[in-house]
C-alpha cells in the first residue's frame, strides 16, 4: 500500500514538472523549434549540394549564397551571430524528408512553393528569396534558338524529385513531342552527362542553368533559351506546426527584402536608428515591439541587417557580382520595376 | 517445466511487439501533427511524369501504379541480365583460377582482387563516364554489321516485327517440353539397357525444327525494323526505329556483373577444391575422360559447396541493382521511392512498399536456389 502511494505520488510530480514546463513555454511564446536552436547554439539549415550563387561550399567549407544567407538572418535573429549555421548538404530526393524527420529546422535549397508541397507534405513554405522559371540550356552550334526548334527524340537531362520533371512533361505534351528524359539524383551528374553529350539539352530553373553552365567544361559554348516554361517562385521551408518558427523565419526574409527598400544597409544600419522616417527605425529595432511578439529581442532585425546585409547587398555578392545573373528581373523591388513585395514590418 | 521454457519466448515476442508498436505509434502520433494522411489511394492518381525507358506501355497519363511496375520490370531486367553475366564470367574465371597455365592463372586473380576490393558505386560511376566519354554521337557511330549502333545515347538494334506471334511462342514452347520427355527417356534408357542417347543434337534439332515449322505452316511472320539516323538539329542527332538500349543500363548491367562475378569465381574455385582428390583419380581410374571426369564426378560435388554461397551474391545483385539512380537509369528506386514519393510526398507508404518488393524479389530467388540445392544435394540411400 504504502509503496502504491509513493508510485502515485512520483506520478503525480512527474505530471506537476511536465504542467508547469509547458505553461512556462507557452508564457514565453516560445516554439519548440526556437528552444531547441538556442539551446544548441546554431540553426540548422538544409542547402543544395553546390549550386553557385544560392548555396554552394568552397574549399575551406564556408558556405555563401542567396539561400545561404536566409538561414544566416535566421541564426542572426535568433542567436545573435549569422555564422551560427550548420549547414547540411541534401540532394532533391532528400530535402523534405530531412526536414520533417527533424534534421533541420530549415530548408532554405532553391525550392519551389506548390500547392500540393504545401498542402500535402507536411510542410509551410514561408516566403519566396528568388523568383524563378524553368528554362533550357543547349549547344551553341546545334542551331536551336528557340523552345519550339526542338524536334520529337529530344532527349533531355535533368534531376531527380523535382516540379522539373513534371513541367518537362507538360511542356513536351503541349507541343506534342515525344522526348526521352534522363533524371539524376545529383546535379553534378546532370551537368556532367549534359556535358558529355548525352543530351541535347539540360533543363531545370533559369538560376539553376546559369549558375551550372559555369562548372561545364566550355561554358561559352552552351546557351539558356530565352522562353520560361514555369513559374518557380523559390523560397525556404520550414515543418508545419510550429507557428512561431515560422514566423521568425518568414520574417528574418522579409526584413532583409525590406530593409533594401528603405535603403537600409549593413553599412548604414546603426545610423538609421535616429531615423525620421517611423518604418525605418522599426525596422533597426528603434520603435514598436515587433521582436517581442516573435518571442526575440528588440534587436533581431538590426543584427540581421548588420550581419547579413539586405536583400539587394545579399543579390549583388552571391549572384550579380559573381556573373550568374547580372540583370535582376523579376528580382527587383517593386518600386524599381521588379515583383519583389512583402508585407510591412510593423 | 513446460512454462519455464516459454517464457523466454513470450519475453522476446513481448518485446517484438512493443518495439514494433512503438515505432508505428511514433510514426502515426508524428503524422497526425504535420497534418499527414496514411493511405494508398495515391497509386490510383495519374503519375504525371514520363520515364526514359520502359518495358511495358507507359507515359506520365498512367497510374503512379504503372509507375511502380516500370521501375519494378526495370529493376528485374537489369538484375536477370546482370545475374546471368556474372555467372557466366564468374564460373570462367573461376575455372581459370584453377588452370596449370600460369599467365591465365594470373590474369583471373589480379582481375577478383582488383574488381571486388572497389566500391561498386564508384564501378558504376567509372562504367557509366568512361562509357558516355568514349562513345561516339550518333552522328559518328560506326555500325556493326551495318545494323547495331553504340552511341552515347544508346545501343541501337534491329527490332523484329512479328505477325501471328503467339503460334511462334507456342512452337517454343512445344519443343521444351518435347525436350524434357526426350531427357527423361534417355536416362530410363540409360538406367535400363546402358545405352547412351544423344540428348544434347536431339534438343538443338528440336529447337531448330519446331519454330521454323511454325514459319512455313503456321502463318508466322517477322520482319526487321532497322534503326535510321535522324537529325534532331544542326548538330544533334539520333536514331529511329528498332529497339534502344539506355548506356545507363548497360553502364549498370556491365558494372554489375563485372563486380559479382569476382564473388561467384571465388565460389567456383572453393567449390572446385573442396572436391577431393582422391575422387577424380578414382573416376580416372574407372575410365573416364577428363571432360566425363568434370562434368559427371567433380561438378555435381562441386556445386553443393557452389550453391549456398552464390545464392548470397543473386541476392546482393539484385540489391545492388538500386544504385541505379546515381547514373539515372529508372529503376525501382529511381522512379518510385525517387520521383513518385517526391511527388506524392507519401514516404512512410512508398518506401514500405519498396522494401516489401526488394524483400518479396529476394525471397523468390532464395526459394528457387534452394530448391535447386535440395535437388542436386546428397541423397543417402
Amino acid at each position: 500500500m504504502f509503496k502504491l502511494v509513493k508510485r502515485l505520488t512520483s506520478v503525480v510530480a512527474m505530471f506537476a514538472v511536465l504542467f508547469t514546463f509547458t505553461t512556462e513555454t507557452m508564457a514565453a511564446k516560445k516554439s519548440k523549434t526556437l528552444k531547441n536552436t538556442q539551446k544548441k547554439g546554431f540553426v540548422r539549415c538544409g542547402v543544395s549540394q553546390g549550386l553557385p550563387g544560392f548555396s554552394n561550399a568552397d574549399a575551406a567549407g564556408n558556405w555563401t549564397g542567396v539561400d545561404v544567407d536566409v538561414c544566416r538572418a535566421v541564426a542572426a535573429a535568433v542567436l545573435g551571430d549569422a555564422s551560427k549555421v550548420k549547414f547540411t548538404p541534401l540532394s532533391a530526393k532528400e530535402r523534405f524528408e530531412a526536414l520533417k524527420s527533424n534534421e533541420i529546422d530549415v530548408l532554405s535549397r532553391n525550392t519551389t512553393w506548390t500547392a500540393t508541397r504545401d498542402a500535402k507534405i507536411g510542410l509551410t513554405f514561408v516566403g519566396v528569396n528568388f523568383y524563378d522559371g524553368q528554362g533550357f540550356m543547349v549547344r551553341k552550334n546545334s542551331g536551336i534558338s528557340s523552345v519550339n526548334d526542338f524536334k520529337a527524340g529530344v532527349s533531355a537531362c535533368t534531376n531527380l524529385g523535382t516540379t522539373t520533371e513534371l513541367n518537362m512533361r507538360d511542356f513536351f505534351n503541349s507541343k506534342g513531342i515525344k522526348y526521352e528524359p534522363v533524371t539524376f539524383e545529383k546535379a553534378d551528374e546532370v551537368v556532367a552527362a549534359y556535358d558529355a553529350g548525352r543530351c541535347d539539352t539540360y533543363t531545370t530553373d533559369k538560376s539553376g542553368l546559369a549558375a551550372q553552365r559555369i562548372k561545364l567544361s566550355n561554358p561559352d559554348d552552351h546557351v539558356v533559351l530565352p522562353e520560361t516554361i514555369s513559374k518557380e517562385p523559390l523560397g525556404p521551408v520550414v515543418r508545419q506546426g510550429d507557428a512561431v518558427w515560422e514566423d521568425i523565419v518568414r520574417w528574418s526574409l522579409n526584413v532583409m527584402i525590406e530593409a533594401e527598400e528603405y535603403g537600409v544597409t549593413s553599412a548604414n544600419a546603426d545610423m538609421m536608428k535616429t531615423s525620421d522616417n517611423p518604418a525605418v527605425k522599426r525596422l533597426v529595432g528603434a520603435e514598436g515591439e515587433l521582436g517581442a511578439a516573435l518571442g526575440l529581442d528588440q534587436e533581431w532585425s538590426l543584427r540581421i541587417i548588420k550581419q547579413v546585409g539586405n536583400y539587394g547587398e545579399s543579390y549583388k555578392r552571391n549572384i550579380a557580382d559573381t556573373g550568374i545573373l547580372p540583370d535582376r528581373g523579376p528580382n527587383e523591388l517593386w518600386t524599381k520595376g521588379g515583383i519583389l513585395y512583402v508585407p510591412p514590418a510593423r | 517445466m513446460n512454462f519455464k521454457k516459454i517464457l523466454p519466448q513470450l519475453l522476446t515476442l513481448a518485446v517484438v511487439i512493443l518495439v514494433f508498436g512503438f515505432f508505428s505509434y511514433n510514426a502515426q502520433v508524428n503524422m497526425e501533427n504535420r497534418g499527414l494522411e496514411f493511405g494508398f489511394g495515391f497509386l490510383t492518381y495519374e503519375a504525371s511524369f514520363d520515364i526514359q525507358f520502359s518495358l511495358i506501355e507507359y507515359d506520365g497519363s498512367h497510374s503512379y501504379f504503372r509507375a511502380y511496375l516500370v521501375g519494378l520490370l526495370n529493376t528485374i531486367l537489369v538484375s536477370v541480365i546482370g545475374i546471368i553475366f556474372a555467372t557466366i564470367l564468374g564460373v570462367t574465371v573461376g575455372i581459370a583460377r584453377l588452370s596449370r597455365n600460369y599467365l591465365i592463372e594470373r590474369t583471373a586473380a589480379v582481375y577478383v582482387e582488383f574488381f571486388r576490393n572497389i566500391p561498386l558505386l564508384l564501378q558504376i560511376f567509372f562504367w557509366y563516364f568512361a562509357a558516355l566519354r568514349a562513345l561516339p554521337l550518333p552522328e559518328k557511330a560506326e555500325p556493326m554489321f551495318g545494323v547495331f549502333f553504340l552511341t552515347i545515347k544508346g545501343f541501337f538494334i534491329p527490332a523484329f516485327v512479328w505477325n501471328n506471334l503467339d503460334i511462334f511462342i507456342y512452337s517454343v514452347i512445344a519443343a521444351i517440353i518435347s525436350i524434357v520427355f526426350v531427357r527423361l527417356y534417355a536416362k530410363k534408357k540409360q538406367e535400363n539397357q546402358g545405352i547412351q542417347t544423344p540428348v544434347l543434337s536431339i534438343s538443338i534439332g528440336l529447337l531448330i525444327i519446331l519454330p521454323l515449322l511454325s514459319f512455313f505452316l503456321g502463318g508466322v511472320d517477322a520482319s526487321v525494323e532497322i534503326p535510321v539516323i535522324e537529325q534532331l538539329s544542326q548538330t544533334s542527332f539520333t536514331y529511329k526505329g528498332g529497339l534502344k538500349l539506355p548506356p545507363e543500363l548497360i553502364a549498370l548491367a556491365l558494372a554489375l556483373s563485372l563486380y559479382t562475378a569476382t564473388f561467384i569465381a571465388e565460389n567456383v574455385r572453393a567449390g572446385v577444391q573442396g572436391v577431393s582428390k582422391g575422387q577424380k583419380e578414382a573416376a580416372a581410374s574407372i575410365g573416364l575422360t577428363p571432360n566425363q571426369v568434370l562434368k559427371l564426378v567433380v561438378m555435381p560435388q562441386a556445386l553443393r559447396i557452389i550453391i549456398p554461397p552464390t545464392t548470397n551474391q543473386y541476392l546482393n545483385l539484385t540489391k545492388n541493382s538500386s544504385l541505379a539512380a546515381a547514373i539515372a537509369y529508372p529503376d525501382l528506386v529511381l522512379v518510385f521511392a525517387g520521383t513518385a514519393l517526391m511527388q506524392t510526398g507519401s514516404a512512410i507508404e512508398i518506401v514500405s512498399i519498396t522494401m516489401l518488393t526488394y524483400l518479396t524479389l529476394s525471397i523468390t530467388i532464395s526459394i528457387f536456389m534452394n530448391w535447386y540445392n535440395k535437388k542436386i544435394a546428397i541423397k543417402e540411400k
